[in-house]
């Protein structure tokens, strides 16, 4: 087995740098993908053209090649140079931004035209209509999908390794060079990231019940962490109000 | 109140000498509220409006009744701005809905003037259209808060005032999809109301309700119309409604006003065939 010092060196530092990656990449990708998302549905066409070319490129380009780009072409093409985090939660946040966006176009586009006319017919502004009415409809719906590309990112985090970010991955390979443990490393680099996208998944179970309560879908049980516990839950929460006088 | 005695006034003169004019009819304080001039209404071929012209005077209630597809929902939908109309003007209050005058000509508005027309209006939809993410109190403080600029406490009380009114004081701190479709109804009406609009336009308000939840919709709405001096513009199936609250019955068929009168008459006595056709569908 990995030496103690091998562990608390090395890996432990790792876990802590893959989970700042990931926050740190979460955070930059939501702030885009509600921006971005929240413009492909402008009515402006030039508005919609530039996001959507936006969109395209990123999900277009791969995240490793963006993060080689980054740390090793930008400082010749532009004499300045990322630090090799920054560089990663960059491409990171700026591609899983480009999916995120079609999450939040998505769900803003099944916001009932109805709440739009009702909107219109208060006298709310465009901004005011999208802050108050449509987003936060649209927001239990964005909740699910987030959760698989959050998921997706904290996998996707592993990519920093190649750019000599000391996460999880690369402190695994390094742990593994020094002590020839292949079996034991990667198993336990993949029961990590298991554990990891499990606590997430529940984290997002509770933003995706609070975020149904919001609009009056399910009653708000306990508060936010009480719920992080593993209780499963056949049909509950689906209860009474929903059923009778249930949105149309 | 309930029965206007006054007979209905001759078509007005207009532009289009084909047009009927529907005149809320002539009580002497009634000013012109609303007006439309010549509108057309086409969606793709088929135009749903085709040359109309008629107003409303201040305080008056009309109704308008017609087939499904004669264009009353269109009527309203055009007030409201949710569409705009193809040819025509429609002014409220003296001012264009959907242009501008600029050096004398009138142009196309812009969303602020739209915007600020548009506070004279406020409608009530058949399917309520209540902001599931607010509850009953927010969704009625919401806009004349952040429309208006009322101050909270302002908006509060206004909005309690109007809830209480509605008979829902109970019901604030709920959710609209913990209310029955009635209930949900009223908050909406009260949401309306909340905006202070010279012109209430009311779309169908009953139709999506339950047959046992309809009469206390109604009720509130007998209410206003006998206790405000709002302007109602109604599209109903309601009948027995309509006899109540209107000043006008127009009855429309294929984008046209056929007739209108004050509703003893429309009712027992329509002049045209296509108006008794209709009635007796319905009643």
């Amino acid at each position: 087995m990995m030496t103690q010092g091998m562990f608390e060196n090395y890996f432990l530092p790792g876990v802590w740098v893959t989970v700042q990656v990931t926050l740190f990449s979460a955070a930059l990708a939501a702030v885009v993908a509600l921006i971005v998302g929240t413009l492909r549905a402008s009515r402006l066409w030039i508005v919609r053209f530039l996001s959507g070319v936006y969109f395209e490129l990123f999900r277009g380009t791969s995240a490793l090649i963006l993060m080689f780009w980054l740390v090793f072409a930008v400082p010749l093409m532009f004499r300045w140079q990322f630090a090799p985090m920054y560089a990663g939660v960059l491409a990171l946040g700026l591609t899983y931004g480009a999916y995120g966006s079609e999450v939040v176009r998505g769900a803003l586009a099944a916001v009932p035209v109805a709440q739009r006319e009702a909107g219109v017919a208060l006298g709310f502004t465009r901004f005011q209509r999208l802050r108050r009415i449509e987003l936060p409809q649209a927001w239990p719906e964005m909740v699910p999908p987030f959760n698989n590309l959050l998921i997706e990112l904290l996998k996707g985090t592993a990519l920093v390794s190649t750019i000599m970010v000391a996460d999880m991955t690369y402190a695994g390979n390094l742990v593994r060079i020094g002590s020839n443990e292949s079996a034991p490393v990667y198993t336990l680099l993949l029961v990590l990231y298991f554990v990891m996208a499990f606590v997430l998944t529940r984290g997002m179970r509770v933003l995706e019940r609070h975020a149904k309560a919001g609009v009056g879908q399910a009653p708000p049980r306990g508060g936010l962490w009480s719920r992080l516990a593993l209780r499963e839950s056949a049909g509950e929460g689906s209860g009474a109000l929903t059923a009778g006088g249930a949105a149309r | 109140m309930s029965s206007p005695a006054d007979t209905p006034q001759t078509p007005e003169t207009t532009d289009s000498p084909r047009e009927n004019g529907g005149n809320g009819e002539s009580r002497a304080n009634g000013s012109e509220l609303v007006r439309f001039t010549n509108v057309t209404k086409r969606f793709g071929d088929v135009t749903v409006l085709d040359r109309l012209d008629f107003h409303v005077e201040t305080g008056k209630h009309v109704t308008l009744i017609g087939p499904s597809g004669s264009g009353k929902t269109t009527i309203l939908r055009l007030l409201m701005t949710l569409l705009t109309p193809d040819e025509g003007t429609i002014t409220v209050d003296g001012d264009h809905l959907n242009h501008e005058e600029r050096d004398g000509k009138l142009v196309k508005a812009g969303e602020k003037h739209v915007r600020e027309v548009r506070k004279k209006i406020g409608m009530v939809f058949q399917q309520f259209n209540l902001f599931p993410n607010m509850k009953v109190l927010r969704n009625v403080t919401e806009a004349p808060v952040h429309v208006l600029g009322l101050s909270k406490d302002e908006a509060v009380e206004r909005a309690k005032g109007l809830i209480e009114l509605v008979g829902l004081s109970e019901h604030l701190d709920k959710y609209p999809s913990q209310l029955s479709g009635g209930q949900q109804q009223r908050v909406a009406i009260a949401r309306a109301l909340a905006m202070r609009p010279q012109v209430l336009l009311l779309d169908e308000v009953t139709s999506a309700l339950d047959p046992e939840l309809v009469a206390g919709v109604l009720d509130v709405l007998r209410d206003i119309a006998h206790t405000t001096d709002i302007t109602m513009l109604c599209v109903t199936h309601e009948m027995g409604f309509a006899r109540d609250i209107s000043d006008c019955v127009m009855m429309f068929d294929q984008g046209r006003v056929v007739e209108f009168g004050p509703p003893d008459k429309m009712f027992s006595e329509p002049e045209h065939e296509r108006t008794r056709e209709f009635l007796s569908t319905v009643l």
